[in-house]
This record gives structure tokens, C-alpha cells and sequence, in this order.
């Protein structure tokens, strides 16, 4: 159908204007509020040809029906418009894979492709039954296939009767179904998700951790077919709980970050070998740890366990007017230039972006 | 695409049989069937199997497959004004709805035919269609897709900027020169012995009438002469576009006066169309039990709802209020002037001359004559009709009042021009410096800003020069103006009298 060739310049000119306006999305959510199942809905406004026309409020117009002068009148609908009598006013809603959102970002923020751990990705072959064979076993006859080609017979043939639609199949008749190989890539991946849910962790900062995650989520989807995903929140104590409750919760309390990590190694330990998996832990909080002490056991956790095992940890602090932000500090301090650890000062929503580039930039 | 099934077939020929003793007249008709994707391209590009590829069509496409397949929305019915005319049915509706469907179809082809509003229309639009999507292809393979789509954009954006009555006047957009001074331009005295040439005319009253000749004609010489209309037209004669720019303009122009007279008669159309099918399907093609889905659509089709208006049933019942009026006789002076109430709820003459008159009615009128004709207050009280408006307060839409002269005065308001604001061009020499000088012709409303100023940059497209534009925004004459870098808008007066300064 040619008109395919105009829908497709469409979507490609939406999609145009959502690169365009690609940070504003990044930083305001309204999409991952539209998530259904593996696409977004964007709110666009309607891309429309401009002409000179009148103004919609001062208009006005005629109706039918009952009600005196003063009454609330019906919204003027589009009634029975013909084709292409009404366009305008209303937002246009664009529908977006997640696989093409995280091209968008990708292209964005120039991310290189993620290489998983040792370069390796196994692929398994998978046989699958999705195709037609004139030739098979009886066991695998498709009624339906079978009884269309018998009936195009005789419909060619000039034999059908609809007075006595009777149809009896011959040999060549038969369709079976038969087995197509497909591969699979078998690369695991699980992002372990941690956020710092103390006290000073504001509703904007939570906002910013839930946008930062979702995003990262989006790239490294794209990556890992079936990519696993643990939540943990903490403040002077972790606990594993689901992504619902991950982006709702409001703690109060003092904050020791060990904890997490504690439980993030038990994790991994009991669930993903790291020579199986590519591991990818999260940590976001304000930067205010309870002591020097609990500070020294992290970065003792991360020197002898995560560095080793994981593809890269990634801490995010958040700005928040209550911490002091002195745990990036210490952190920097201690690693100054260590491959697999990221970190990533978010100071708002609009640093987002930048934050996910420092993040996900190396391609580990 | 498929031709008819034999048994659609069969009730075609039965339906036009019918329509034909009833006396329509009709271009020959071919009904294609056809499925929903189809159904839903050829609506997409306007009734028609080819366009020029754009991706507005896309987008069109796009918002209608989603409102059928969302169930929102369903097309029944598409038609072309074309000789022969072409019309399609949908795969798998109803038999009552594909022969509803036919008969409604030729209604339309009988309003096609026979107004004469449609008969500057070229009855050879498919094959003209197909052309301009075959030259625009070319130019795309010449000079690059995203050039001429982008130069297509600016076209459609100023697609409205013609003038609907142009077709039916003798009109040529390049002024005649008049030379009314005759032999004696200058205006010098007579001379009839040749040797006093010098001493009756000086040549230094030569010269002076030189130069009063040259003052005047500067003084009135204003291009265009006329304040123009038809701007795509100008622009075609006028702007600085390449060879191929003003073919793809004209393609446009071409179309959008094609499209144009559908504009102007909706009302009367689907009045006329829908007046004959329910006509043609109770008395001569339903059977008994398709009656009460036939009852169903068709309500469907002429349901108001309260803030909307609907062309089929202002249409169809203003066409019965007609028929039935020249059959009782309650027109002319005699009713006018009847104020016996009891008089006049009996004023029956029994003329019989209502299918007639509504003939007459449908071959030459379009929506404006329609209404401001045959619109009457008796009317409007039996179908409760109201006008509506945006109460700034409470940001709804309210009802304003029901007087009849208000309901006529809007609708009328809304169907001149086909509801587009007015616009001229005043002087394609403003200000002596080649610039644009458009004035909207302001009627009450002020244009959206928004598009106001994307189309103005449009314009500029066009003339390469800066231009200009007079309007009233609340109440307020106000210039805007683009000159390719920025937009300025300033008020130039108060109260809604759009004069463009005179320097």
C-alpha cells in the first residue's frame, strides 16, 4: 500500500521531534508514567501545518437541544466530521518501543554498545514451531492450513458446491507444521538497584533516582534480553523489596550505607556467580553516612568484593540540601582512577542525562 | 480492491433504478469494495487511490486506522466527484449498511452532477490526481525528497489563501493596461500650425506635465491594482520561485480548488444525500426486517450532539422543511405576512410543488444562499437550535442565546469563506521596498497567534521578502511582520480598524 511510505515519513519526523526535545522528556517523566509493557506513550503536541485560521475561544458556533441562554452547552465535538475535517487541538500520543527510546538515548549521549564481561555471549540454538511444511509427520497435520488448501482447490478447480460445502483433502492438500531454529543469546545480567531512603531524602530526590533508573534501565534492557532487576533500599538498615515500593518509600532515619552493600554481596553471592553473570550494582543516596567508620567498612567492601566481580559500580549521590555529600568525597579520595566504579554527582533533574552518560559511557 | 459481490450488484441496480424514477441524475458510478486498511488509505488521501507522497497522509492514515481500530470511529462511506464517479464499500458491513451506503452514494453523485457550484470542478480529478503525484515524484527525484516535502509544507500551509469565487468569474490575474489619456498622454494643449509648437507648449511646460503625469501615476500605481485574493496565484505569477516551485504551487492550488466547492455545500450535500437514501431505502428498498437497523445508523448519522453541528441533520431537515412548504404553498408574501397563528398552522394550498422546488434548491445554491434563503425562525424554535460561546469564567462552553437572527448570523458567519479568515494581498510594493501587504478582513474573531506567526514565516518563504500583516487582536489593529530573521508585532491602532500606515 503506497500509503505506508507516508506513515513511515511520519513516524520518522515524530520521532525527530522527540530527539528534539529529547533532554525535556529525560527530565520531566511524563512517559514512564504511560509505561505499557514494552512501550511508552509521549505526549506530543500535534504536529500540524500552520494556516492562518481563527482562534477556537472567540468562535463559537450553532447546536441543537434543550437548555435556556446561560447553560452549560456540550463540548463542541468533532460530530460526524468527515475525514481530515478536524485537526488540531488535541496532543498527539506517540507510541515508542523501549528498544527504540533507548536508541534515542544512546545516539544522545553517544554511549558506546556494552561489551559483556570476558566478551563472551553465548548463543543457544532453540528450535521453534512456527513454520509450514508441504512435508511431515501425521502428528504435526495443520487442520486449518491443510483444509485452506484443499478448499482453494476447489474453489480453483470449479468444484465447490456452497449448496454442500463438503471438502475432502488429498495428499498434496496436507500442510504440516515444521521447526524453525532460532538462536538466543544467552548473555544474564542483573542491575541490583540501592537507594538511601533516610531522612534526607526528599521527594525530589526519590523523583531523581526514579528517572536516573528508569533510563538505565532502558539502555541496559536493550543489551540484556532478560535482564534481572533487585531493588534495596536502606538507611541505617537494608532490605530487599520490590520496584513499587523501591520509588514510594519515605524512611526516616539515620543512614548506614554498609548495610546495602552488605546485602548486595549476599546477593550476588547466593544468586548471581559473578562468572555467569554481568552485575551491575546501583547506589544512590545523599552522601551523608552515619560515621567514618561505616564509611571505611564500605570502601573495604568495594575494594575486596565488588571491583572484582561486578562490571562496573555506579554510584550516584544526589544533591540534597540536608546531606553533606561527604561520601563521593571519600570515595573519590580512595579510588581515584578505578575502571569499574563510576561516580556521578547529580546536582538536579536536568543533570540527569549527564549523570547517565558518566554512568554508562565506558561500555562495560 | 474488488468489484461488487453479485448480490450487491443486484441491490445497486435496484437502488439506482429507484433514484432514477425519483429523477436524480446521476454521473455513472463505480463502486469498488474494498477492505478497512484500504478504506482508510483512500480516506487518508482524500478520496482518491494515488496522491503525491506527503506525510500528512501518513498522519491521517495514522489517526484513522487507530480510531477504527479502537472502534471510535468507522468510515461508511467515500465518494469522489469524478466522471465517472467512485465510490467504495467496506468489506464485511452489513447488506442494510452497503445498500444504505449506494443509495446515500448517489444522492451525492446527483449534487456532484448537478450543482453548480461543482461545475468549474475537472471531472477528471483521478486522472489529474495521479498526475500531480507523478510530476511531484519527479521533482523529488530531482532535486531531493526533504527539499520539495519541505517546499510542500510551506504550500499546504498557505493552501487556504485562495479565492472560492474566483472559478466563476472571467478574471486575469495580469492587469490590462488602460490607457485613458488616449493620444495625448501628457495633456499638452492643441496645436494646429506645427510651427507654434514651441511657444503653446514651452518646453518647460512640457517638461512640468511630464512630471505631473509621472507623480500621478506613482502616486495611484499600487500592484496589485485590485487587492488579491487568490494569493497562491499571485505567488505563482509573482515570487521569486524556480520553474518546478511553481508547478508543485499550482499542484496545490490546483487541489485545493478542487476540493474547495465540497466546502462550500457541505451542508447541502449531506442534506441531499442523506434526504434521498432514507427516501429511496423506506419507500422503495428495505425489506421488514432490515428496518430497525436502518432506523439506528441513520439516527446515528443525524444525531446533534449539543455543542456540535451536524451538516446531515441541518441538511436533510432544512431540504424537508422546503418540500414541505412549496407543497403547502407557505412561502411568498401572503405568509410573510400572515399573523393569524391558527391561520398559518393550518395554511395549507396544497401547490405540490415541493419536490420541485428542492430540485431547483439543490442545482443552484451552496450552504451560504442555502441558509440565509430558506433559515427560518419557525425552523430554528422545532429543531431548538441555540448559539454557543466560551465563557472566559467559568471556561466552559455556554449557551448564548437563541435568537434566530443570531443563530442565522453565526452560521452563515461559519460557512463564508468556509469558516477561513479573509485575507488580501493589499501591496506587493509596501512601503516602495518590495515587501508584502497582507490585510485579514477582520469579521468579529481574531486569528490564533500561534499560527498566525508560523504562517507568516511561511509567507516569507514564498517572497524571499519581508511581509507584513494586518489584523485586529483584541480590538486593537495590530502589524505583524517577519523579515527572515525576526517576528514583530505592534500596534499600528486602536479600535478594529486595520489601516497599514501610509508614509
Amino acid at each position: 500500500m503506497s500509503i505506508r511510505e507516508d506513515q513511515s515519513r511520519f513516524r520518522d519526523i515524530i520521532k525527530g521531534k522527540v530527539k528534539e526535545n529529547f533532554r525535556k522528556f529525560v527530565s520531566q517523566g511524563e512517559m514512564i508514567g504511560k509505561r505499557e509493557n514494552e512501550f511508552v506513550k509521549i505526549p506530543l503536541p500535534q504536529i500540524d501545518i500552520p494556516n492562518f485560521r481563527y482562534g477556537p475561544k472567540q468562535q463559537g458556533g450553532v447546536g441543537q437541544g434543550q437548555g435556556e441562554p446561560g447553560q452549560e452547552a456540550g463540548e463542541p465535538g468533532e460530530g460526524q466530521g468527515q475525514a481530515g475535517s478536524a485537526p488540531g487541538e488535541h496532543v498527539l500520543e506517540v507510541e515508542m518501543s523501549l528498544d527504540e527510546l533507548a536508541d534515542l538515548l544512546g545516539e544522545h549521549l553517544e554511549l558506546p554498545r556494552i561489551e559483556p564481561k570476558g566478551g563472551r555471549s553465548v548463543e543457544s540454538l532453540k528450535s521453534k514451531y512456527t513454520g509450514i511444511a508441504p512435508v511431515g509427520p501425521e502428528g504435526l497435520r495443520n487442520f486449518k492450513q491443510s483444509y485452506k488448501k484443499a478448499l482453494r482447490r476447489y474453489i480453483t478447480t470449479g468444484t465447490y458446491n456452497p449448496e454442500d460445502p463438503m471438502i475432502v483433502p488429498i495428499r498434496p492438500d496436507f500442510r504440516y507444521r515444521s521447526t524453525k531454529l532460532v538462536t538466543k543469546p544467552q548473555t544474564q545480567a542483573v542491575v541490583i538497584y540501592m537507594m538511601d531512603v533516610s531522612g534526607s531524602m526528599g521527594d525530589e530526590q526519590k523523583e531523581i533516582v526514579r528517572l536516573e533508573s528508569f533510563w538505565i534501565n532502558t539502555w541496559l534492557k536493550k543489551h540484556y534480553k532478560g535482564l534481572e532487576t533487585r531493588f534495596i533500599i536502606h538507611d541505617a538498615a537494608a532490605k530487599e523489596v520490590d520496584e513499587d515500593t523501591f520509588f514510594r518509600t519515605s524512611e526516616s532515619g539515620g543512614t548506614l550505607i554498609s548495610s546495602a552493600y552488605k546485602l548486595a554481596q549476599q546477593m550476588i553471592e547466593t544468586d548471581y556467580p559473578p562468572s555467569e553473570w554481568n552485575i551491575y550494582p546501583f547506589h544512590f543516596s545523599d552522601g551523608d553516612n552515619w560515621s567514618g567508620e561505616d564509611t571505611r567498612l564500605c570502601v573495604r567492601l568495594l575494594k575486596e568484593f565488588f571491583i572484582p566481580n561486578v562490571n562496573l559500580f555506579s554510584y550516584g549521590q544526589v544533591e540534597s540540601k540536608y546531606g553533606s555529600g561527604q561520601f563521593l568525597k571519600d570515595l573519590q579520595k580512595e579510588f581515584p582512577s578505578e575502571p569499574n566504579l563510576t561516580l556521578s554527582q547529580i546536582e538536579s533533574k536536568d543533570k540527569i542525562l549527564d549523570s547517565i552518560k558518566d554512568f554508562l559511557g565506558k561500555g562495560k | 480492491m474488488g468489484k461488487l459481490t453479485p448480490e450487491l450488484e443486484r441491490e445497486r441496480v435496484r437502488i439506482l433504478k429507484a433514484a432514477e424514477d425519483f429523477g436524480l441524475d446521476c454521473f455513472d458510478t463505480i463502486f469498488e469494495l474494498v477492505t478497512y486498511e484500504q478504506i482508510n488509505q483512500i480516506a487518508a488521501y482524500g478520496g482518491f487511490p494515488v496522491r503525491y507522497p506527503h506525510w500528512k497522509f501518513g498522519m491521517e492514515y495514522e489517526h484513522l486506522s487507530k480510531s477504527y481500530e479502537y472502534g471510535l470511529s468507522k468510515i461508511y462511506e467515500m465518494v469522489i466527484n469524478n466522471d465517472p464517479c467512485y465510490a467504495y464499500l467496506m468489506e464485511g458491513n452489513m447488506m442494510m449498511d452497503q445498500k444504505l451506503v449506494m443509495a446515500h452514494v448517489y444522492g451525492h453523485c446527483d449534487f456532484f452532477k448537478n450543482n453548480v457550484w461543482f461545475s468549474k470542478t475537472n471531472r477528471k480529478m483521478m486522472d489529474q490526481m495521479a498526475n500531480h503525484s507523478v510530476r511531484i515524484r519527479r521533482y523529488m527525484d530531482r532535486y531531493g525528497y526533504d527539499t520539495v516535502e519541505s517546499f510542500i509544507d510551506t504550500c499546504l500551509s498557505l493552501e487556504n489563501l485562495i479565492d472560492r469565487y474566483s472559478p466563476y468569474v472571467e478574471k486575469s490575474i495580469v492587469p490590462k493596461v488602460v490607457d485613458n489619456q488616449g493620444q495625448n498622454p501628457l495633456g499638452l494643449l492643441r496645436v494646429d500650425k506645427p510651427y507654434m509648437r514651441h511657444y503653446i507648449n514651452p518646453p518647460a511646460f512640457v517638461e512640468q506635465q511630464k512630471q505631473k503625469v509621472q507623480d500621478k501615476f506613482m502616486a495611484t500605481q499600487k500592484f496589485p491594482v485590485n487587492a488579491e485574493k487568490d494569493i497562491l496565484n499571485f505567488f505563482i505569477h509573482y515570487a521569486p520561485l524556480e520553474e518546478w516551485q511553481q508547478d508543485v504551487l499550482s499542484i496545490i492550488r490546483d487541489e485545493a480548488y478542487y476540493y474547495s466547492p465540497q466546502g462550500m455545500t457541505k451542508t447541502m450535500n449531506e442534506g441531499w444525500a442523506s434526504y434521498w437514501h432514507s427516501k429511496v431505502m423506506t419507500e422503495k428498498i428495505l425489506d421488514d426486517s432490515e428496518i430497525i437497523d436502518f432506523a439506528d445508523h441513520h439516527a446515528g448519522v443525524m444525531t446533534m450532539a449539543p455543542g456540535g453541528y451536524n451538516p446531515y441533520k441541518v441538511g436533510i431537515e432544512l431540504m424537508r422543511d422546503i418540500e414541505d412548504r412549496w407543497n403547502k404553498g407557505r412561502f411568498g408574501r401572503e405568509w410573510e405576512d400572515c399573523d393569524d397563528v391558527r391561520e398559518r398552522k393550518n395554511w395549507d394550498k396544497k401547490l405540490n410543488i415541493g419536490r420541485e422546488k428542492i430540485f431547483e434548491v439543490r442545482r443552484v445554491h451552496n450552504d451560504v444562499t442555502f441558509i440565509d434563503q430558506f433559515l427560518t425562525e419557525d425552523f430554528c424554535v422545532r429543531h431548538k437550535m441555540f448559539v454557543y460561546k466560551h465563557d472566559k469564567k467559568i471556561n466552559r462552553w455556554v449557551i448564548d442565546t437563541k435568537d434566530f437572527k443570531a443563530i442565522k448570523a453565526k452560521l452563515l458567519f461559519m460557512m463564508t469563506n468556509f469558516g477561513q479568515p479573509i485575507i488580501k494581498i493589499e501591496d506587493a510594493n509596501f512601503e516602495n521596498r518590495g515587501e508584502l501587504l497582507l490585510t485579514h478582513v477582520h469579521e468579529g474573531i481574531d486569528m490564533q497567534p500561534d499560527f498566525l506567526n508560523e504562517t507568516l514565516k511561511n509567507v516569507y518563504k514564498m517572497w524571499s521578502r519581508p511581509v507584513n500583516l494586518v489584523t485586529v487582536m483584541e480590538g486593537d489593529g495590530h502589524l505583524y511582520r517577519f523579515d527572515g530573521q525576526e517576528l514583530i508585532q505592534k500596534k499600528i491602532s486602536s479600535g478594529p480598524q486595520p489601516e497599514p500606515q501610509k508614509k
